[in-house]
């Protein structure tokens, strides 16, 4: 028994260190400027994933899209526990928007066929949109719950799980499969397992360790390359070491849903807005204006 | 995101710098594991075991900046609570910890694979527990406990080793070190916790140990008397016993710090006990061995409280503005933060020296014991190699624990100092500092008997061998060829004070002790530090501080031993006046 999840995690540039270089002229994120770290939120569908492995039994299959650098956060992943991974890499993939990007983990996720679970970060601090996990419920046509908090009960084929919605509350329950999207309130994620890592730090996408050997292997001809891949590629599913990559054809995805062909958003403007201090009011120690400091800051919706 | 490892930059130069080769290529056994029988995670070779290392340690840096320190004012709060039962409740915070702890597969950090242990040298566990220490101090005193493993692990049966090690391994369990009694603290020999044998030949164990850290804990390695007519310390074994009903804490300490670490007074009922190894070996061998471990433990400690202590001092006195200026631009500030900096620095090089040289150790006696070599010179020349390294660190051991602990009350005294008024209050961190800093002279053996244990090393060959391969070092440049001249000189004049202190014979050995070690050390680190000045920039400045300091100090106490002043023995009555009434 035990309930198969699938938790989709993005590699995201690091937004909260933002350097001068962090935009392109054209309103682009210069990701070369950037660390390209794990989706915080993410990390938070993970746990919760794997919270419900390690209490029920069953297994966690961890699906990225991205360019071929998102294997690592895959691996960050199998050094937490996932027990597979799936790299969704194309470059027929390449500017997709929410709504692309959501068919196409969509069709990865039904390739993977029998899942109870699909974890989601709330959203990813790049885009901060929030789309992609709705949208991926939509197209799989399975029920949805945003700002998952907590896992309530699990019985069969029904869950309960809380809610946050910002001044509250809402238990729901509901019928598997179900989408999930994760807060970064909903749980705090393990951290990375000295043994895994040891284990798994070899784990390699087919298209990594081409790049690999290539730039270990300069002066070679190309079949002594191709030679030398088969046999890695042989040696990492021996050792259980590879991480699935699957390109837009294996996932039979269309073509015209995909990329920027399938991508309706367009950036109109992009706006510097810097924040910057505008004076200061100062408030005496006495009971009545901190009241009305109170008051004030209620009116403006600071508080409350 | 923070991490404790890859923020600081001197653990990381010492990381690069030490020869880790070496290290993992003995503790690998020349990687023999990488046929598979490692369970999937034995390295490959030298290279493989170092790059495994940065990754532990990245792991280690990442929970202890981003779990463990971020709870460390609510555990230093929260304590423990004794129950009516005699059991113990660990605060939230201390339960949390050990939970991230066990998530990251930490807690077999010493232990060999097959008990799902990281098989970590101990140079690499010290590092882990700096870093851990620098995020809660009290903390250590459970994740430091790992040598109670690592003790059954050499020493227990496969039997014991099986059915204990990989539930350490898994953090299903804590363990405690239960030496000391109301009677028997320095001097273990006294220990008096009674053992003896029932009808069935089950061992059992009856009487009260007192100031048990982690008295709590669930495996308890117990020393006590098994042979009631042997008074001495042959008189002792060591025993392996689960926490049951026959076990209860009667007492949890007060303490002044370490708050996080539950300090038990525990009474056995005749508690059903296993004997790890042999009878009569429990405090001459085993716990021996666990104290020397646990010594270079606390040296490790100390070094991350002092680490943490000195970054609050050292930002707190960038920013904190008085007479116009930061009051870094005070000299007097200056100076205690340069101080602090530099004595870290110097504890860092004597303290992972001396892991190095441990792990050198225990790796060549495991292999006489599990694989003694055939060939006879082999053989020989092992036997040699323990000898010496067995005297090498008998000397270094204490000197570091000795060293490391002293720097680290004085640092977390200067922090305090450098913040002033705010140092002295609970909005900063540093009076914890100061508070949890205070144990480490004191407990695994106070700083007066690491300098008995210590200065007959410095008396013997095992320091003059030692250091000659140092002063055999060329120094091409000429400051660090000054530098490295003053070091000779240092220890000749050591080499009088030595002379000096044999000539008035009798206990003037006991009085000038810790002079004579503490210019060893400075003899020792200054020659480390100048290795470290040879490939890095900014070390050239840190050693010549270390050694033109240290030489001046090294003079003042030679002095000062070949004064041949005996008056707090001879004169002590007088001196210290009458015992005090109403005290």
């Amino acid at each position: 028994m035990g309930y198969h999840s699938v938790v989709c995690v993005k590699q995201v540039p690091d937004t909260s260190n933002i350097s001068g270089e962090a935009m392109k002229p054209d309103g682009t994120v210069n990701r070369a400027a950037l660390a390209a770290i794990f989706n915080p939120e993410d990390l938070h569908a993970l746990e919760a994933a794997l919270d419900i492995r390690d209490a029920y039994g069953g297994t966690v299959t961890v699906l990225s899209m991205g360019p071929l650098g998102a294997a690592e956060v895959l691996r960050e992943c199998l050094y937490r526990g996932a027990d597979r991974a799936v790299l969704v890499t194309d470059r027929r993939a390449a500017a997709s928007d929410t709504l692309a990007t959501s068919y196409i983990l969509a069709q990865a996720v039904r390739k993977l066929k029998d899942y109870d679970f699909v974890f989601c970060g709330r959203q990813a601090i790049d885009g901060d949109t929030a789309q992609v996990g709705p949208q991926m419920a939509e197209k799989l046509g399975i029920a949805q719950v945003t700002y998952f908090e907590k896992l309530v009960e699990l019985d069969g084929r029904t869950v309960r799980v809380r809610r946050n919605v910002g001044n509250g509350w809402e238990i729901l329950e509901g019928r598997l499969p179900l989408l999930l999207t994760v807060l970064d309130t909903a749980n705090e994620p393990r951290p990375a397992s000295a043994r895994r890592v040891m284990q798994r730090k070899r784990s390699r996408a087919v298209d990594e360790l081409r790049k690999e050997i290539a730039a270990a292997m300069p002066g070679a001809s190309e079949d002594e390359r191709e030679n030398a891949f088969a046999d890695g590629v042989e040696k990492l599913k021996m050792a259980g070491q590879l991480i699935e990559q699957w390109n837009l054809d294996d996932i039979a995805a269309d073509l015209q849903w995909c990329g920027l062909a399938g991508s309706p958003t367009k950036v109109h403007r992009v706006q510097s807005i810097v924040l910057t201090k505008e004076g200061f009011t100062e408030v005496p120690p006495t009971e009545d204006a901190i009241r009305t400091m109170i008051h004030e800051l209620i009116v403006d919706h600071t508080l409350g | 995101m923070g991490n404790f490892f890859t923020d600081n930059d001197d653990l990381v130069f010492l990381f690069d710098f030490l020869d880790l080769a070496e290290v993992a290529t003995a503790q690998e056994d020349n990687f023999k594991q990488q046929d598979g029988s490692g369970d999937g995670y034995a390295p490959i070779d030298a290279a493989d075991a170092i790059d495994n290392y940065r990754r532990i340690l990245t792991i280690v840096g990442d929970v202890a900046a981003n779990r463990i320190a971020p709870r460390a004012e609510k555990v230093d709060h929260e304590g423990n609570t004794l129950n009516d039962d005699g059991t113990v409740t660990l605060g939230e915070g201390v339960r949390e910890n050990i939970n991230s702890l066990a998530q990251a597969d930490l807690m077999g950090f010493t232990l060999p694979r097959e008990y799902g242990g990281l098989n970590c040298p101990n140079l690499i566990y010290t590092m882990a527990v700096e870093m851990v220490s620098r995020a809660d101090a009290s903390l250590m005193n459970i994740f430091g406990l790992q040598g109670i493993a690592e003790t059954i692990n050499a020493f227990a049966d496969d039997g014991i080793k099986g059915e204990y090690l990989p539930r350490f391994s898994r953090g299903e369990v804590t363990g405690a070190m239960v030496l000391t009694e109301p009677d028997a603290g320095s001097d273990l020999q006294a220990v008096s916790l009674r053992a003896w044998q029932d009808d069935d030949g089950q061992w059992r164990l009856n009487g009260v140990k007192r100031f048990i850290t982690n008295g709590c804990g669930e495996v308890l390695l117990t020393l006590a008397r098994s042979e009631p007519d042997i008074r001495d310390g042959r008189g002792l074994s060591l025993f392996l016993v689960d926490r049951g009903p026959r076990i209860k804490v009667r007492h949890l300490e007060e303490k002044l710090g370490i708050h996080g670490s539950p300090t038990c007074e525990l009474v056995y009922d005749d508690a059903p006990a296993k004997l790890i190894g042999e009878r009569q070996l429990g405090l001459i061998r085993y716990v021996m061995s666990l104290m020397n471990g646990a010594r270079v433990g606390i040296a490790g400690q100390s070094l991350g409280i002092a680490e943490a202590a000195y970054r609050v001092a050292r930002n707190y006195a960038a920013k904190r503005k008085q007479f116009g200026v930061a009051i870094e631009q005070l000299p007097a500030v200056a100076e205690m933060v340069v101080d602090m900096k530099v004595a870290i620095e110097a504890g860092r090089a004597l303290t992972y020296e001396t892991c190095r040289i441990c792990d050198l150790e225990n790796n060549n006696l495991r292999v006489l014991e599990t694989a003694p070599p055939t060939d006879k010179d082999e053989a020989k020349e092992r036997k040699q190699l323990a000898r010496s390294l067995k005297r090498l660190n008998g000397m270094l051991t204490p000197m570091s624990k000795y060293y490391c602990s002293e720097m680290c009350v004085r640092v977390a005294n200067d922090a305090v100092q450098v913040l002033g008024g705010s140092g002295y209050m609970s909005d900063y961190p540093v009076e914890r500092y100061l508070r949890d800093a205070r144990i480490t002279t004191i407990y695994e053996g106070t700083s007066q008997l690491q300098v008995v244990a210590a200065v007959r090393g410095v008396c013997s060959d095992a320091f003059t061998k030692y250091v000659e391969a140092f002063e055999a070092d060329q120094y091409t440049d000429d400051a660090l060829a000054k530098l490295h001249t003053q070091l000779v000189e240092c220890k000749q004049q050591l080499a009088e004070a030595v002379d000096a202190v044999r000539a008035e014979g009798g206990n003037y050995m006991d009085l000038s002790g810790r002079r004579l070690v503490d210019a060893a050390a400075v003899v020792i680190i200054g020659h480390l530090l100048l290795r470290q000045a040879k490939v890095n920039e900014r070390k050239r400045a840190v050693a010549e501080r270390f050694i033109t300091t240290g030489a001046l100090a090294v003079q003042r106490d030679v002095a000062r031993v070949k004064s041949g002043d005996k008056s707090v023995m001879t004169n002590y009555a007088l001196l210290a006046g009458p015992v005090c009434a109403g005290a």
